[in-house]
């Protein structure tokens, strides 16, 4: 079907798109109808999500199919690099949205709902409220118990800056033919970052405040949600790649389906650092 | 273009190499022209069904009192009609001309990722029939206006959930669109094309997938907070649990002020193409207009907030936004004095093509005279969100965005059907297009002036002139419009054989190529001298 | 004559003419402040230097259009480059932008100048209604249209001031500073008057301020400038300039009715007497969301006739009602007692509903 022209490799036509497409339709049609309370919401988003399992599994299967059989020069190798390298940014940008929201709200919203800028006197909105942070609001009755930095997120920390070196260490197996390196470098990394998750939703199953405890319980859940599911993804990606190394795929030239994944990776520990400097400790 | 581009298949049968045909061919396409082809209908179709919101809005300010809608119908139309315009017929219609132009301008076999490429097209379906069904759902559309500023969005109902997830849809769509062109420029350029030798529309849409990926997830980060605002109990912009409903806004429009530049720079890529052309001179100041294209896309993400003029934000934060915005309008009038010194002793002949350039020319530039009316902020403080505003925002966005689409159809079309279009009837519906618009649209300055807020479906009588005189240009501009679909299915079923050139003025290596395409183009990549 | 001076008689001629229907306007309002007044003359300023620009760069245009046409012969000439001629049309432009930037920030530094305000009034955004409670003075009250429903369906005449009228216009005494702090109760709404050159958001939990000091006497007409949901066409601002001897009669006769309307909680009514009363004040605050017939509009808003909450327990809408949820507002703080027993009564005695019981103001009073 597809064409292997000298210099750039051509899929051939491919029916994943149209996969994609139904399966995010059913997952944003069937989660609309879920949080409506509308009937039907919930088979379809697991139509959707079989869909989703379906997609990723045949057309991940596919390039991975089309990288082992070497169908990809060297210039498809550096479009790969371009695209995860971009995709990555957009991720950033994600981030920095929420991170935005965070920033805007400790130094904007705060202080002018506790009339830092004594507009209001008398006709105050939210009469005795002050600006710190944490906080919950001006309406919160209930004071706010937040989680110590120094405490579990310090451990999660240390463990994601070990999964880095473990990976990196992983890579340098690689680089150098020593497969058993490579592999128990994976298995490491992998198993830090389960521990990592695991010790996250120990976290959330202990905090004191939920979602709805005010800005502080809605940046908290969001920043950290979010970098949990990056995580979680994370870790599949490290599993399939480490399956692909047990199948004896890649070599010291030849791997940047490990290498993508490897960039992943340390993006979701930057992230981290973040979380941890502003949501956790300052 | 289904029917030519299906017979010149056949004629060119030993280029596709056993490819699908009928549907198939569409659903599976990994080819960037078919991509291209069905990005441009698909914007056809939501332009012509967006455009008949504008005439039913237009149909109830024909007159003051309640005519044919109630209030909550037409903020509906409002708002569903801004919503798809921009993200339905605008955006798709830029990224059509990115599939089926880029990689023949840099002469590159195909997109970088072709099945990444179709999934982009296929995403945008969808989305479309998240946001139009969600008229049908009960207590109808989403009514919130495009920028769906909470708390009113959060009161809305469902629709407001369906276009959310709409717009996430869109923005996966249009991230990883833009990875492809970045990648794609940058990895697949034909030996000999260095970046300064890049025709300028490839320049644009390089700066305008930037301008994407930076802003589209951002976006994605506000709808989300406005989701879980909605269901599940969080505070983002709720004052009692410590959050902003000004917080939307800055978020939204950190994306939607970039989004204003993505909607403009692939026009400015357009225009830069057509005059040169038809001027039969090459583009003048080509390096400026590199430089001066990536300072507005630069400068495009820290004037967000002169959106948010009478919010009441800090003199320190009104002053930086309204002196980073009139900063704008340089490098913007870099662009206009190029494109005139193009023009400046040419040998100029005037297609459809160059009738549409030469009128984007004139007409943004009165857009951007309104924009910097509007960036000084004591002024703006009257103007927003008035009439005055909708007028500016639809001469950058239809005298500047759309009709610089319509010029780039009918410069390529020859290109992509092997046919000429009816210059006649070309001509016509420039002609027609462009009175309609100014008809329309003209007089929205003089009601916005006088007081006249936007977004309402009933007026005082002091406006009602000025309406009547809108709505007839409306229901023009919107007729007229049917004329172009006839002339692009005119063309598409036959007239005059193209030649390859086409143009005589035109430059560049799509012109050296066979008309209409060949299927495959450049698998062997041309040397670039 | 100076500046001001012409603004003033425009003022003055076009409140003559405003008589006539046909009135429209080419420009901004002719402005009573200041601020106003400088807005105008930076307005004017901007435009006449665009349409400078505008003359120049595209009469270049239309003459390089009309004489270097292949039509006409004219060969093209083949430059593409010349860096002086680009260096000096960036830098023409900033200088002008420079030009325009300082008259600019000086009006932004008057603007947001709020201190040694003669009076602060505090206005707060509804769906869809104003309401103005002067600080200090012991003065609240709600303005809404007073536009008929008729006249909106086209079935009566339209006014002189049609969507541009209220029931209870912000009064104020000319020549004083007035600052004007704003919230709202639901969602965004934006408080305008365009002779004022004022117009600021009104944003829910947060106060934000303005200010304003008329220099003329007269009647100033505005309009709800944020999209605050489906009535957002129909919530006018009026206010009222004043003499200041005026305005302070004004502040007592609003005080007296306060104090009338307040005295009419304590006594016992009939059921019929609160039916007939509450037919006005349904009229004027739910009907826009529950139509005037008690249909409603659902899902958004439920019907008034057969409705859950009308034909339950009273107890629960006099709590609905007062507390209000979701869209449905907390009346408590918009209507008197009496309003709100009498409205309970026309909602449950009218409309097509029958229940036969009804609430004292006595008990809405207790209830709050």
């Amino acid at each position: 079907m597809s064409q292997n022209t000298k210099n750039y490799y051509l899929p051939g036509p491919s029916f994943w798109p149209l996969i994609a497409s139904i399966s995010l339709f059913l997952l944003a049609g069937g989660f609309t109808m879920v949080i409506n309370k509308v009937a039907m919401g919930t088979p379809l988003m697991i139509a959707g999500g079989l869909c989703l399992g379906y997609l990723l599994y045949g057309w991940f299967a596919e390039v991975i199919g089309e990288s082992v059989s070497k169908s990809y020069n060297k210039q498809v190798d550096k479009s790969f690099r371009w695209g995860m390298g971009w995709f990555i940014f957009s991720e950033v940008m994600f981030f920095f949205g929420f991170f935005g929201a965070l920033f805007y709200t400790r130094n904007v919203s705060l202080p002018w709902l506790a009339d830092a800028h004594g507009l209001t006197g008398a006709a105050a909105l939210w009469p005795g409220f002050q600006a710190m942070w944490p906080s919950a609001g001006p309406a919160a009755t209930e004071a706010l118990t937040v989680i110590p930095a120094w405490g579990l997120p310090a451990i999660n920390t240390l463990l994601l800056l070990a999964s880095g070196v473990t990976l990196t260490w992983a890579h340098w197996g690689l680089m150098k033919n020593n497969r058993k390196q490579l592999t128990i470098g994976l298995i490491l990394t992998i198993a830090l970052g389960v521990l990592f998750l695991f010790l996250q939703a120990h976290e959330y199953g202990e905090a004191e405040f939920t979602i709805k405890s005010g800005i502080y319980g809605a940046t908290f859940y969001m920043l950290t949600g979010f970098h949990g599911l990056h995580v979680t993804m994370g870790v599949i990606m490290l599993s399939i790649i480490l399956f692909r190394v047990l199948k004896g795929h890649f070599d010291s030239h030849d791997h940047f389906g490990f290498e993508a994944v490897a960039w992943y990776w340390h993006f979701v520990d930057v992230v981290w650092l973040f979380l941890f400097i502003f949501v956790y400790w300052l | 273009m289904s029917t030519t581009t299906a017979t010149h298949h056949d004629d060119h049968a030993h280029d596709s190499h056993g490819h699908p045909t009928g549907l198939m061919r569409w659903v599976k396409s990994t080819n960037h022209k078919d991509i291209g082809t069905m990005y441009l209908w698909f914007s056809f179709t939501m332009f012509l069904f967006a455009g008949a919101m504008a005439m039913g809005i237009r149909a109830e300010l024909f007159q003051p009192g309640l005519q044919f809608v109630q209030p909550e119908t037409f903020n509906q139309l409002t708002t569903l009609h801004g919503l798809i315009m921009i993200f339905g017929a605008i955006m798709p219609a830029f990224v059509g001309f990115a599939n089926w132009m880029v990689p023949m301008m840099i002469g590159a076999p195909d997109m970088a990722f072709p099945r990444l490429n179709n999934m982009s097209f296929w995403l945008l379906i969808p989305a479309a029939i998240l946001l139009v069904s969600s008229i049908f759902v009960p207590g109808g559309a989403v009514a919130g206006g495009w920028t769906m500023y909470p708390p009113l969005s959060v009161q809305g109902g469902m629709s407001v959930d369906m276009s959310v997830f709409a717009l996430h849809i869109l923005g996966v769509s249009s991230i990883v669109g833009s990875i492809n062109i970045i990648t794609t420029i940058f990895n697949m350029r034909a030996p000999g094309m260095t970046l300064m030798k890049m025709p300028m529309f490839v320049w644009t849409w390089l700066i305008t997938a930037y301008l994407l990926i930076a802003a589209m997830p951002v976006l994605a980060g506000a709808l989300t907070m406005l989701i879980t605002d909605r269901h599940f109990g969080t505070h983002f912009f709720n004052a009692a649990g410590g959050g902003d409903p000004v917080l939307f806004q800055h978020v939204f429009w950190f994306f939607g002020h970039p989004e204003v530049y993505i909607m403009i720079l692939p026009a400015f890529g357009i225009l830069s193409t057509i005059i040169p052309t038809f001027a039969r001179k090459p583009l003048f100041g080509y390096a400026s207009m590199v430089y001066a294209t990536a300072a507005i896309a630069v400068l495009s993400f820290v004037v967000w907030a002169h959106h948010m003029f009478t919010t009441g934000m800090p003199v320190a934060g009104q002053l930086f936004f309204m002196y980073s915005t009139m900063l704008i309008s340089v490098p913007t009038g870099v662009k206009v004095f190029n494109w005139l010194a193009t023009m400046w002793k040419g040998s100029m002949t005037f297609e459809t093509p160059m009738l549409f350039s030469v009128a984007v020319v004139f007409l943004f530039t009165i857009g951007g005279f309104s924009g910097l009316v509007c960036a000084i902020l004591p002024v703006d403080i009257q103007l927003q969100d008035t009439y005055y505003v909708v007028a500016h925002f639809h001469y950058v966005l239809f005298s500047g965005a759309a009709m610089a689409i319509m010029g780039g159809v009918y410069y390529w079309l020859p290109k992509w059907t092997g046919h000429m279009y009816d210059e006649t009837l070309g001509k016509w519906h420039f002609w027609l297009t462009t009175i309609a618009f100014n008809v329309t649209f003209f007089p929205m300055h003089f009601t916005g002036l006088a007081g006249m807020p936007r977004r309402i479906p009933d007026y005082s009588q002091q406006f009602a002139e000025f309406n009547m005189i809108s709505s007839l240009g409306a229901f023009a501009l919107g007729l007229s419009q049917l004329l172009f679909l006839y002339v692009v299915i005119k063309c598409i079923k036959g007239g005059a054989k193209a030649t390859n050139q086409v143009w005589e003025g035109a430059e560049g290596l799509e012109w050296t190529v066979a008309s209409p395409a060949p299927f495959h183009t450049f698998e062997t990549p041309p040397q670039v001298k | 004559m100076n500046k001001k001076a012409i603004y003033f008689l425009g003022a003055a001629l076009s409140s003559i003419g405003s008589t006539a229907q046909a009135e429209y306007g080419l420009n901004l309002k002719a402005p009573v402040t200041e601020i106003a007044g400088q807005i105008y003359d930076l307005h004017m300023l901007i435009v006449w230097i665009c349409l400078g620009i505008f003359v120049v760069v595209f009469g270049i245009m239309f003459y390089s259009l009309y004489k270097h046409r292949k039509s006409v012969g004219h060969k093209a000439v083949q430059f593409h480059e010349h860096h002086t001629l680009e260096i000096i049309w960036t830098i023409i432009p900033a200088l002008i932008l420079l030009a325009i930037a300082f008259p600019a920030t000086k009006t932004i530094f008057a603007m947001k100048d709020t201190t040694a305000a003669d009076m602060t009034v505090k206005v707060t955004g509804y769906q869809w209604k104003w309401e103005y409670d002067y600080l200090d003075k012991d003065v609240k009250f709600i303005s809404n249209l007073s536009t008929t429903q008729d006249q909106i369906n086209n079935k009566a005449e339209k006014g002189e001031n049609y969507l541009l009228e209220v029931d209870n216009p912000m009064v104020v005494p000319v020549g004083k500073k007035v600052r004007v702090i704003l919230t709202a109760s639901d969602v965004i709404h934006a408080w305008w008057v365009p002779e004022f050159g004022v117009k600021q958001d009104a944003i829910p939990g947060f106060i934000k301020e303005t200010w304003f000091r008329a220099e003329k006497e007269g009647i100033y007409r505005g309009q709800c400038a944020e999209l605050c949901g489906k009535a957002h066409g129909y919530m006018p601002i009026v206010v009222e300039v004043v003499a200041e001897d005026k305005y302070n009669e004004w502040l007592e006769s609003k005080k007296a009715a306060a104090a009338a309307a307040n005295a009419g909680a304590d006594k016992e009514w009939t059921k019929d007497d609160l039916v007939a009363n509450g037919k006005a004040v349904y009229e004027k605050n739910c009907a826009v969301c529950h139509q005037a017939s008690g249909a409603g509009l659902p899902p958004a808003f439920p019907a008034i006739t057969g409705g859950k909450v009308t034909t339950g327990p009273i107890a629960d809408q006099l709590a609905l009602i007062l507390n209000g949820k979701n869209v449905m507002p907390a009346w408590k703080a918009l209507l008197n007692d009496v309003e709100i027993a009498s409205v309970i009564a026309y909602e449950r005695n009218a409309l097509g509903n029958s229940m036969g019981d009804f609430v004292q103001p006595s008990a809405v009073k207790a209830a709050r």
